[in-house]
């Protein structure tokens, strides 16, 4: 039988659950393998832990094809939910996995939208409620196998079909199943997701015998946590790259803070203070009865000298400060800027991490720069004399300036060997500079002569200062 | 300026009511004797706050006000860091004002509040040389607390004031507790024999200066190599005139 079908089989007219004779009937020279339903759950494992030590702190493997993954406390870091998913996606696609995704308020939501609505991500606005999963098949509910074709022979396909039905003929049916399935998708039941753990990480627990709720309490208790964590990487020769803690609360719910550390610490003070930043996070409900601090991705840590020499002072160092403040907005949202070799201003800047090593380029040319870029060049109405004058006035965003001196035009062409589109593309700047000593940055596409070369409309791009 | 010891003693006497007298009060010179002259310490205060400001348009652009204070930027040492909520700000003119890229660590915050954590954060770390933060609104217990961090480490901290609106910069004009308060607005550059621009200039107002008195400047703008700023050539070589147009430019 075919145990699965992607995109390319089901063109072929494969299904999943397909018995193998009409399969080869279907397609010649099909090659049959048996199903290795224990490795691809391993494999499935493997894939939840990459994404524990990527994504979030709570993640689980959801048998057999799919993975959950309580997002909660951690999308800020990649940008918001639709930033995370999208990056999920990529990155599975890279490594050649296509996989669906789709954020809801609960598991079962969840799951559904991934397997029935998502192409190949889904966002379900917060408290939406029943009216998201309402149209999708019964199928998605994870049921028993043989139940959702039972359900379809009483009429019942669409999950909203099941919603108004009386719960208790049903019960008597089916079993308590269905019922508790439609609560646990609509929240109405609790579903904790129970985080994969594994033996290699270092990890740190302490279980409290009255739960504990007060804020000073728990900075006192991640203190303590950090500091058995950090001997146990010690021992290891290891330093904490990304620290996720777990607190569980008395009404069976987690909460969890991650943070991350651009090089691999080992410091029990710098690594409370970033937990403890973290603190106000936390919503401890009626107490928090145990807490867990996994070092969920760790990295070798060697020993090393502190230089000390007479002649220059050694730069202060400022990881501490800089993971401090990528927990705090996002890892994206801390970070240089380098040089890249292109003419083109809106790509000769490219962002890299705060601490990546010096290289000392700047941009190459001497030519001046305008202090702001606009983030798309706004088209101006000008009086200019073709090809090569600088214009004599313009007008942007309503306000006619004359110009009173320029200088230009600086010539730059399209990239015709990144891009196909741009092989004729011509762009001439001018600094021009108004009346009262405004100076600006304009463009007019195109040389002045030939139409193939832009539309000879000017722009404005930028403002010195 | 002749010395005068009765003023000194009296500043004397208010740094011990401060209660500031143990701290090594040190600052940052601009390189240019009128300028530093006019600065209480004989330049900018290291570990204090100080605010800049564009003129005219430049209270919605903040082009001049941020070159003015990659400047200042450039002449300390160790890294950079430069918080901003809009992305605008263009790198490789921060380079031309003499902030090398390898030194200038961004930070993008979502919002006004936590631009004003992050760089309180900055302040209070020390290990950077000057902390940039773009702000709208700076109420007085914001400035407050920023100043504090500063004082505490010697971190030179920089608010670049800029509105969405030229309505909003009214705000300007609202008490806080920075060292000094700076406005640059732009001026025609520098003429040349021949059609182009020359190097830029700006009418630089130091609006507000704690134990100083306010004064205005015709400067021209950073260099690309270590960002500083300089007296215009008919300027400094005819003081007579100089004061001619000063006073021009302050009307």
């Amino acid at each position: 039988m075919v145990t699965a079908a992607d995109a390319a089989a089901q063109a072929m007219g494969l299904r999943a659950g397909t018995p193998v004779a009409k399969a080869q009937a279907l397609v010649a020279g099909l090659v049959v393998r048996d199903a290795d339903p224990v490795g691809d759950s391993e494999a499935l494992e493997r894939l939840a832990l990459w994404m524990l030590q990527r994504f979030s702190p709570i993640v689980a493997a959801d048998q057999p094809d799919g993975i959950v993954i309580d997002s909660s406390g951690a999308d800020h870091l990649h940008g918001g939910e639709a930033a995370m998913l999208d990056a999920l996606i990529g990155r599975l696609a890279m490594s050649g996995v296509e996989a669906r995704a789709a954020v809801a308020d609960t598991w079962g939501a969840a799951h559904a939208l991934a397997r029935y609505a998502a192409s190949p991500t889904f966002i379900a606005e917060p408290e939406h409620g029943a009216a998201v999963i309402a149209p999708l098949p019964i199928a998605a509910l994870r049921l028993p196998p043989a139940m959702p074709a039972e359900l379809r022979v009483l009429g019942l396909e669409r999950i909203k079909d099941l919603l108004s039905q009386p719960r208790a003929p049903l019960a008597l049916r089916f079993g308590p199943e269905p019922g508790r399935r439609i609560d646990e998708a609509l929240g109405r039941s609790a579903e904790p997701i129970e985080p994969i753990r594994l033996p290699e990480l270092a990890e740190t627990r302490r279980v409290f015998a009255e739960p504990i709720s007060a804020a000073e309490t728990i900075a006192r208790y991640i203190e303590k946590l950090v500091v058995a964590l950090c001997a146990i990487l010690e021992q290891r020769g290891q330093g904490a790259r990304r620290l996720d803690l777990i607190c569980q609360r008395v009404d069976n719910r987690t909460e969890a803070v991650r943070v991350g550390t651009a090089r691999p610490v080992r410091d029990a003070k710098r690594l409370t203070r970033l937990l403890c930043d973290r603190i106000e996070t936390i919503d401890p409900g009626f107490g928090i009865e145990t807490m867990t601090l996994c070092a969920t991705l760790a990295e070798p840590l060697t020993p090393r000298q502190s230089a000390t020499t007479l002649i220059e002072e050694a730069e202060p160092d400022i990881s501490d400060l800089i993971d401090t403040l990528a927990n705090r907005v996002g890892e994206r949202a801390i970070y240089r800027a380098a040089p890249v070799a292109s003419d083109v201003p809106e790509r000769c800047v490219r962002h890299i991490p705060a601490l990546a090593p010096e290289t000392g380029e700047t941009w190459p040319d001497a030519w001046p720069r305008p202090a702001r870029l606009l983030l798309r060049p706004e088209p101006i109405e000008t009086i200019a004399l073709l090809p090569d004058h600088p214009p004599v006035s313009f007008t942007w965003r309503g306000v006619r300036r004359r110009v009173a001196r320029a200088d230009g035009p600086e010539r730059v062409f399209g990239e015709w060997w990144a891009r196909d589109a741009e092989m004729a593309a011509v762009r001439d700047y001018f600094r021009v500079e108004d009346d009262t000593g405004e100076r600006f940055w304009l463009y007019r596409a195109g040389d002045g002569e030939d139409p193939a070369t832009g539309s000879h409309r000017w722009f404005i791009h930028g403002i010195f200062g | 300026m002749r010395p005068q010891p009765a003023l000194a003693e009296l500043r004397a006497q208010i740094a011990r009511i401060e209660g500031r007298s143990q701290r090594v009060r040190s600052a940052l010179p601009f390189g240019l004797a009128e300028v530093d002259a006019r600065l209480p310490d004989g330049g900018l205060a290291l570990g204090a706050l100080h605010e800049i400001a564009g003129g005219g348009n430049g209270v919605v652009d903040g082009a001049a006000a941020a070159l003015f204070a990659a400047g200042i930027a450039a002449r300390t040492k160790g890294k950079v860091l430069w918080c901003i909520t809009q992305p605008d700000l263009f790198a490789p003119a921060l380079d031309k004002a003499g902030l090398r890229p390898d030194r200038v660590i961004y930070l993008r915050a979502g919002d006004q509040t936590s631009v004003l954590a992050c760089m309180e954060e900055g302040l209070r770390h020390g290990g950077l040389g000057a902390v940039v933060g773009e702000v709208a609104h700076l109420s007085m217990k914001a400035s407050r607390r920023l100043m504090l961090a500063a004082e505490g480490t010697g971190t030179i901290g920089l608010a670049l004031r800029r509105w969405r609106r030229q309505a909003d910069s009214m705000d300007f004009g609202q008490p806080t507790s920075s060292a000094t308060r700076w406005r640059v607005s732009v001026l025609p550059s520098t003429p040349l024999p021949v059609p182009g621009l020359g190097r830029h200039r700006w009418l630089v107002e130091l609006i507000r200066a704690r134990a100083g008195e306010s004064a205005d400047f015709e400067l021209e703008a950073c260099d690309a190599k270590t960002g500083r700023l300089n007296l215009p050539a008919e300027l400094a070589d005819r003081p007579g005139a100089a004061n001619d147009r000063l006073r021009r430019a302050a009307g």
